[in-house]
């Protein structure tokens, strides 16, 4: 596979890298196969010792299960026998998970522990004397937990999480995780178009007041309030970040003033919905942590979740939501974060347009052959943090990080 | 004909002539609607997709979709089945519904079922509880 990026600096992308077969093929195996850290689930949705839940790694899919003593393991969801998936259900609990074809079990740490009639039947047929369970048991993922997030990786060569995560990721996954979380359940969403669109969507803190007019003509975030973004050293994971009432009405107003948006005009009957509690020691009301390849931590006002990015082909993928409250949240608090929840996922007031708006990029570049995308915003050259969020200059960054795994590094690419 | 079915006739009806403001009329003042997924209702999971837990919310969030949010442009199609009396002034009944793009591509958008609460001639409680929970592309117009 190559890339003609135009640019050292990835501010030009090529729209067929959404659309080809061969690329999305390369990428399960060179970026969710390869070395990278991927969220898989938290260890709150396997409390108990025989839990299991499954998940997907790029467009793997996985088991996740805690042994007797405690221990959680990752391994590919897919029997060793004849390829049928091991488990069907979403989650459960069982000490011996068993595939429906032929019976083969395996233990909570993904081991082939045993087969019906192995010996054969009065002598005849049967598996070889030889035959090897160990060897051929499910491939298994190395699996880490920060606070109770469970991350995991296919290679052997992927860098420690907390390395790999960087000052800024490790301390974002410990501010939202601090304390012990219960899960409040799950949306999912299925976007018509490649995952990568969406990988963009997170790095483009340009967009989110223009394509969100719900932000700013309800006050919850404006592109005039205090906040920026922020990058790992690789400039592979990011975030954008704002504090609350951090900018005066008269600088939004003359901001937008050539926008659609209507800063004055409207008032919600009821503001509830809006209501911020402070939580957090750093004030921030919105914090959108993103990591390479398929996760990021979502806090709106005091809705607070994870998000997985689930690809299922080149021109679809699923965005898995995980909403979370804390153990320690008396009744109110519960009920306060499921009525800002309308604000996020499939029919959130400030997310439903994302899918929208990857869709329609996704109708419109079919055709596109090896024209680009221009990624200018924020300026060209060499990517770095910001303390105002008029940029899209993580997506080079991703980008960038993107053609290093994928071997196709732009001639004397920035990094 | 039964006042319940005709409240659920307009129900769908209006929805689907994108009458939002009208559909909104159908609840009493302090009612509540809230869309959730059979994924969660199964595992005792509080999560929503849409919780106006009174008339304003609802009111209000109509209104944002009239002034501020933009979603997929489209035509709903809701096929309601027959209601089933769970009590003095409750239903359920099941629903399809199907959108439609502006060529006129028609797709099904979610299958699930009601469970209504009535007080006279107007909606109390609203539970949508949807088996389609994948949601294409984004949920905006109410179900």
């Amino acid at each position: 596979m190559k890339v003609d990026w135009r640019r050292n600096d990835y501010s030009r992308v090529p729209f067929r890298l959404h659309h080809d077969p061969e690329v999305y093929e390369l990428e399960m195996e060179r970026i969710f196969r390869g070395p990278t850290w991927n969220y898989l689930c938290l260890e709150a949705e396997l409390p108990k010792p025989h839990d299991f839940r499954t998940t997907w790694v790029g467009d793997t899919p996985v088991i996740v299960s805690r042994d007797a003593d405690g221990k959680v393991h990752a391994f590919v969801n897919r029997c060793s026998h004849r390829g049928a998936l091991i488990v069907r259900e979403l989650r459960g609990n069982a000490e011996r998970l068993v595939c429906l074809y032929h019976r083969w079990c395996y233990s909570n740490a993904g081991e082939l522990t045993g087969l019906p009639f192995r010996k054969g039947l009065k002598g005849e047929g049967g598996m070889p004397e030889d035959f090897d369970m160990r060897a051929v048991s499910p491939t298994r993922l190395r699996v880490q937990s920060m606070n109770g997030v469970l991350f995991g990786t296919f290679s052997d060569r992927t860098e420690p999480l907390e390395r790999y995560l960087g000052e800024f990721g490790t301390g974002m996954v410990k501010r939202f995780f601090h304390k012990p979380v219960k899960v409040l359940g799950y949306s999912r969403q299925r976007i018509a178009g490649n995952w990568k669109l969406y990988a963009e969507n997170l790095r483009d803190t340009y967009h989110a007041s223009l394509l969100h007019e719900f932000f700013v003509t309800y006050g919850v975030d404006r592109a005039t309030q205090k906040g920026g973004v922020k990058m790992d050293e690789r400039h592979r994971h990011n975030m954008n970040h704002a504090y609350a009432a951090s900018d005066s009405q008269e600088d939004a107003l003359k901001a937008y003033a050539d926008t659609a948006a209507r800063l004055d005009r409207m008032r919600l009957r009821d503001t509830k919905l809006l209501e911020y509690k402070h939580e957090f020691a750093d004030g921030m009301n919105l914090a959108a942590p993103v990591f390479f390849p398929n996760a990021l931590l979502i806090q709106i006002n005091n809705t607070i979740g994870t998000r997985q990015i689930r690809p299922k082909s080149v021109d679809e993928h699923e965005v898995f939501q995980t909403l979370f409250c804390y153990e320690d949240d008396d009744e109110a608090m519960v009920r306060h974060r499921l009525i800002s929840a309308n604000l996020v996922g499939p029919a959130g007031f400030v997310s439903m347009e994302d899918g929208e708006a990857i869709e329609v990029v996704q109708k419109a570049t079919r055709s596109a052959g090896e024209a680009c995308a221009v990624i200018e915003m924020g300026g060209r050259g060499p990517v770095k943090d910001e303390t105002h969020r008029v940029t899209e200059s993580p997506i080079r960054g991703f980008w960038s990080y993107w053609a290093e795994l994928m071997g196709v590094e732009a001639p004397g690419g920035i990094r | 004909m039964n006042p319940w079915y005709d409240l659920m006739a307009e129900y769908g009806t209006a929805l689907d002539e994108d009458r939002l403001e009208d559909w909104v009329e159908l609840f009493v003042e302090d009612c509540d609607y809230r869309v959730v997924t059979r994924e969660n209702v199964q595992q005792n999971l509080p999560n929503v997709l849409m919780w106006c837990d009174n008339k304003n919310m609802l009111r209000d969030r109509v209104e944002s979709y009239r002034q501020v949010n933009l979603y997929n442009p489209h035509y709903d199609r809701h096929v309601i089945g027959p209601l089933r009396k769970l009590g003095e002034s409750a239903f359920e009944a099941s629903y399809s519904l199907f959108q439609t793009d502006l060529e006129g591509t028609s797709r099904l958008f979610s299958v699930g079922r009601y469970r209504v609460e009535v007080a006279g001639k107007q909606i109390k409680t609203m539970l949508v509880i949807a088996d389609t929970g994948t949601i294409p592309s984004l949920l905006a117009t109410p179900i």
